[in-house]
């Protein structure tokens, strides 16, 4: 049986390397490498939530806000005071998971709609301070964000960017897989069915728990760090509880305990508002309507549905 | 040559000079595009929702004409629901995709200065929507801007208060972004006028209740008159609280609120306060030799028997991005980007919604102090302050 | 007391009682279903924006009021019916998706049923503030007031002294046991989503000449409610109006006495420590959990 789970995740990563190789034959402009790009950002912050949500079963309204802090972060030791980005960037990143500990370690106490309040409640103290803390972040209005540099030179173009986020996001996913199947992931795993359960057999469930949250803080800062350099621009807005619904969406929509489910998930929820433009006035509800039909016909998420359908009968 | 083969190449030709003259007429009838991206839904739902009708409506009203250099006009137009990431977006998509001739759009100060560098490095007409004085301060080759700024609003408020010898005064303030840049441009002009800020309250962006901080301003006894720099249903909530604990001292409102909703919702509260706006929200009452009269009042027709709602001067400023665009092109004689750009600059003397306007190319924004009107608002009607 | 200390107790008992109203929606509907609806908000929305659209078809105000409750309650019936019944075996988060799904339908209707701007509606008796010991109170305040508390005292008589209320109560309690005693669960659930929806367009109806209507208040309203019944212990109406009243009370505190700009903050980081100190909410239940 893992012979043949290793078979499916590795066939999955392999599919979806040849996904990111060959998806530039489809983008005939800018605009369309644009989307690609946000897809793969979004999926980047989808993968690391979808380990907390699916995998350890636990829930955060708030993961926007650290996506936000990640770019702001960033953005602030460059602008204001003056580091190169190579080095924002990961000093931005380590502080955010930082953060991330030091709030985990007492709200991850909270079960249930306790912990998404708790978390939905610091996603809006994030923003609510970056759109106050206006000699810093320049306000609700926003902040100029210079370019990404690789040694002197500037990392501009849709292009350069597709391929570094294409390759990061096949690094998360390769990470998220091997986790999901390490004795970690498998004690992740026994944390979702139960927590009591679980702890008798002797896994340490908080420390799990805040592993689990950490690292998915970290991943969503990191994508909003480069969200950030590459738009050249960041709001406070892009840690707003709104954007923190969206992403839990994208997760739940894919398929929650599914790496390839959180992918797809970003792909379809940022490609679909691109899609529905021609409909104008009609966009809101008919996006609603999709939401809500495809998770009451496909409670379980797009990917672990449609692999029920092909999956092999077992025999006996 | 024998005149067999002689006709043979004659025809040759004409079929040739046929399928020239057929290819040019099918390029002369390809539409000019004019990209827009507005915040039609989202918390500026009320800026974008009156930009992209007015836009609708005058592309209509232009193709009826006969269009502009012989061509039909198309508007293509994307909702940002205020969001400066999915501006970014929409305009990439515009260039990249829909190849516009020009832009019109943003409808807020963060969705304009996303989308400017794009702008920029792609060489075309952008024309702003957003109120914010940094979108056109430096000036920046390819971004134009309708709207009159914040900076100027405080200045002709100060004007006024002047000319009442009222030398101390309150703040209020929102938090959201226009209530803030506006406060830091009074804040920043108010020396020139002689005008001491000696009071400085700010409420949320969803605050249902301010008579804590008017309270605090009533009990200073140096606060001769209140601004309010505010946008949205703060202002109107201030103005009833304003009332309601009986304050007397002067009101000023932002031109945020210049539209007929401000007075609907703050009821016979907003009787006195006073406000810079555009001619617009006194078509009917400006005097007939007001160069402006002719070009508000058939707007204010045109939009209110399109969509049987009241103007707003945020219409009024999507109307001037589309005209001016428009008058360029037919100045230049083209829609090729540079040249346009360049009619732009050159343009004087364009008598629009929110003013006359005179850019220059270190004035992208042409507009002077004489744009704004100040307004008082008596029995539940805008009137002229002479 | 001083004068200021009298506004800023009006200004957030007043903001509290709203907040009470939508966290109670909240409540009875998590109470018979375990799902928490996110489009409690909209319900609000409804209320508020239904009355504006018949006072302009000429109805008199308590009828306007009246037809708009009935509107919004037909919704949140539809919400249930439609959605929420053929999902019920899901997963809680997938269900949250889908009533947050709803919310998001139902904002896009609202902008189309009517429009983006901003409403107001004529308060109940007049605008004249009245004035208590320096600080002033408009007499719509009271309304909210009073009217909270009378609909706080029906709930609690029909909870607790009517036997459909006491089934729903026993549905909350123990759901495999109320079946076995024959009370129609999905019954439940419907009156459920019913009464939260009333609850909802009555808030809406009750602060609109206060805080003005439009297509977009349902978002922050059903944060703020969802915060408050979190705050009292999700479940519980008792919890629900103290988690209301104290987070009326916070914001309205912080903006006058601290930071107006940091109001937010200030609300959310008590939330946050009530939370850490007290996991299940101020009078929360403490559900077993199962192995």
């Amino acid at each position: 049986m893992l012979a043949r789970l290793g078979a499916a995740r590795s066939g999955g990563l392999l599919a979806l390397a040849l996904a990111v190789a060959l998806l530039p034959l489809a983008l005939g402009n800018q605009y369309l490498y644009d989307v690609a790009i946000l897809v793969g950002l979004n999926a980047i912050v989808c993968v690391g939530l979808n380990l907390l949500i699916g995998y350890a079963g636990q829930i955060s309204l708030g993961h926007a806000g650290f996506f936000a802090l990640g770019g702001y972060g960033s953005a602030i030791l460059a602008v204001r005071y003056g580091w190169p980005p190579l080095a924002t960037l990961p000093v931005s990143v380590g502080s955010v998971t930082l953060l991330a500990f030091l709030i985990g370690r007492p709200i991850l106490r909270l079960k249930g709609h306790y912990l998404a309040m708790a978390t939905l409640g610091l996603g809006v103290i994030i923003t609510v301070v970056l759109a106050t803390a206006d000699r810093f972040t320049g306000g609700p209005d926003g902040m100029s964000v210079p370019p990404l540099a690789l040694f002197g030179r500037a990392l501009a173009g849709e292009r350069a960017w597709y391929w570094l986020v294409g390759a990061l996001l096949l690094a998360c996913v390769w990470l998220a897989l091997n986790l999901v199947e390490s004795p970690r992931g498998r004690a992740l795993r026994a944390l979702h069915g139960s927590e009591v359960a679980a702890e008798m057999i002797g896994i340490d469930s908080a420390r799990h728990k805040l592993a689990v949250f950490v690292l998915s803080a970290g991943l969503a800062a990191a994508a909003g760090g480069l969200t950030a350099h590459y738009s050249g621009f960041i709001t406070p807005s892009q840690g707003s509880f709104l954007r923190s619904i969206e992403l839990v969406t994208m997760v739940v929509f894919g398929g929650m305990a599914s790496t390839f489910g959180a992918v797809v998930g970003a792909a379809v929820l940022t490609t679909l508002p691109q899609l529905l433009t021609p409909l104008k006035d009609y966009e809101m509800v008919v996006f609603g309507a999709v939401m809500m039909f495809t998770m009451i016909f496909m409670p379980r998420g797009i990917v672990p549905t449609l692999a029920a359908l092909f999956k092999p009968r077992t025999r006996g | 040559m024998n005149l067999r083969s002689g006709i043979a190449v004659l025809g040759r030709l004409v079929a040739i000079g046929a399928l020239a003259f057929a290819a040019n007429a099918q390029a002369q009838k390809e539409p000019i595009k004019i990209g827009a991206f507005v915040s039609a839904t989202g918390p500026a739902a009320f800026l974008g929702d009156p930009e992209q009708k007015t836009l609708a409506l005058y592309v209509e009203k232009i193709n009826a004409g006969g269009g502009v250099l012989g061509r039909r006009l198309k508007l293509i137009s994307y909702d940002s629901a205020g969001d400066a990431e999915k501006a970014r977006t929409f305009v990439k998509r515009l260039i990249e995709e829909d190849k516009v001739d020009a832009i019109v759009g943003g409808s807020t100060t963060g969705e304009t200065m996303a989308v400017i560098p794009l702008v920029e490095q792609a060489q075309i007409p952008f024309i702003s929507l957003a109120g914010a004085v940094v979108v056109v301060e430096p000036v920046k080759k390819w971004v134009f801007k309708t709207p009159a700024t914040d900076r100027m609003a405080c200045e002709k408020i100060f004007q006024d208060m002047n000319a009442r010898k009222i030398s101390k005064i309150g703040l209020i303030t929102g938090s959201g972004a226009f209530d803030k840049s506006m406060r830091a441009q009074c804040m920043a002009v108010a020396p020139k006028y002689g005008i001491d800020i000696v009071g400085d309250e700010t409420y949320g962006a969803q605050d249902t209740d301010m008579t804590a901080q008017l309270t605090k301003l009533r009990q200073n006894a140096q606060v001769r008159a209140v601004l309010n720099c505010g946008f949205g249903a703060g202002p109107a909530i201030v103005t009833k609280n304003f009332r309601q604990i009986g304050m007397t001292v002067p009101l000023y409102q932002s031109h945020g609120v210049a539209s007929k909703e401000f007075i609907k919702l703050a009821g016979d509260a907003a009787n006195g306060v006073r406000l810079p706006a555009a001619a617009l929200l006194v078509a009917d009452t400006l005097p007939f030799n007001d160069p402006q009269k002719h070009v508000v009042l058939d707007y204010q027709h045109a939009y209110e028997a399109r969509y049987h709602q009241d103007v707003s001067t945020f219409g009024g400023h999507a109307y001037d991005g589309l005209m001016l665009i428009v008058q360029a092109m037919k100045n230049a004689g083209t829609t090729d980007d540079a040249k346009v750009r360049d009619a732009l600059e050159h343009i004087h003397g364009f008598i629009g919604i929110d003013g006359e306007f005179n850019f220059s190319p270190t004035d992208h924004m042409g507009l002077s102090l004489a744009a704004f009107r100040m307004l008082e608002i008596q029995n539940g009607n805008w009137t002229l302050v002479k | 007391m001083s004068a200021q200390l009298l506004q800023v107790l009006f200004a957030g008992l007043t903001a509290g009682a709203i907040y009470a109203l939508v966290a109670l929606g909240f409540s009875i509907i998590y109470n018979s279903s375990q799902v928490i609806n996110f489009a409690q908000g909209e319900f609000v929305m409804i209320g508020g924006m239904a009355t504006v659209s018949f006072l302009h078809l000429g109805l008199p105000l308590p009828l306007a009021a009246l037809a708009a409750v009935a509107a919004t309650t037909l919704v949140a019936l539809a919400l249930d019916k439609l959605a929420v019944e053929r999902a019920r075996n899901a997963s809680v988060v997938t269900l949250i998706i889908i009533t947050i799904g709803a919310s998001i339908l139902l904002r896009g209707l609202a902008s189309l049923v009517w429009d983006k701007n901003i409403h107001a509606l004529p308060a109940f008796s007049g605008d004249k503030p009245i004035s208590v010991g320096g600080a002033t109170l408009l007499p719509q305040s009271l309304w909210v007031l009073g009217v909270s508390l009378a609909v706080l005292a029906a709930l609690w008589w029909f909870f607790n002294r009517t036997l459909y209320g006491k089934a729903m109560l026993a549905t909350s309690h123990n759901r495999l046991a109320a079946q076995l005693a024959g009370i129609s669960v999905r019954r439940v659930l419907l009156v459920s989503f019913g009464l939260s929806g009333a609850l909802g367009a009555l808030a809406g109806i009750l602060v609109a000449p206060i805080t003005f209507t439009a297509w977009d208040v349902g978002v922050m309203l059903g944060l703020k409610g969802f915060a408050a019944a979190i705050l009292g212990g999700l479940g519980s109406g008792p919890g629900a109006v103290l988690g209301g009243l104290l987070l009326g009370l916070a914001e309205a505190l912080a903006a006058g006495y601290v930071s107006s700009a940091y109001k937010d903050v200030i609300a959310f980081v008590i939330i946050l420590a009530v939370l850490v100190l007290m996991p299940g909410g101020l009078l929360g239940r403490r559900a077993a959990e199962r192995v």
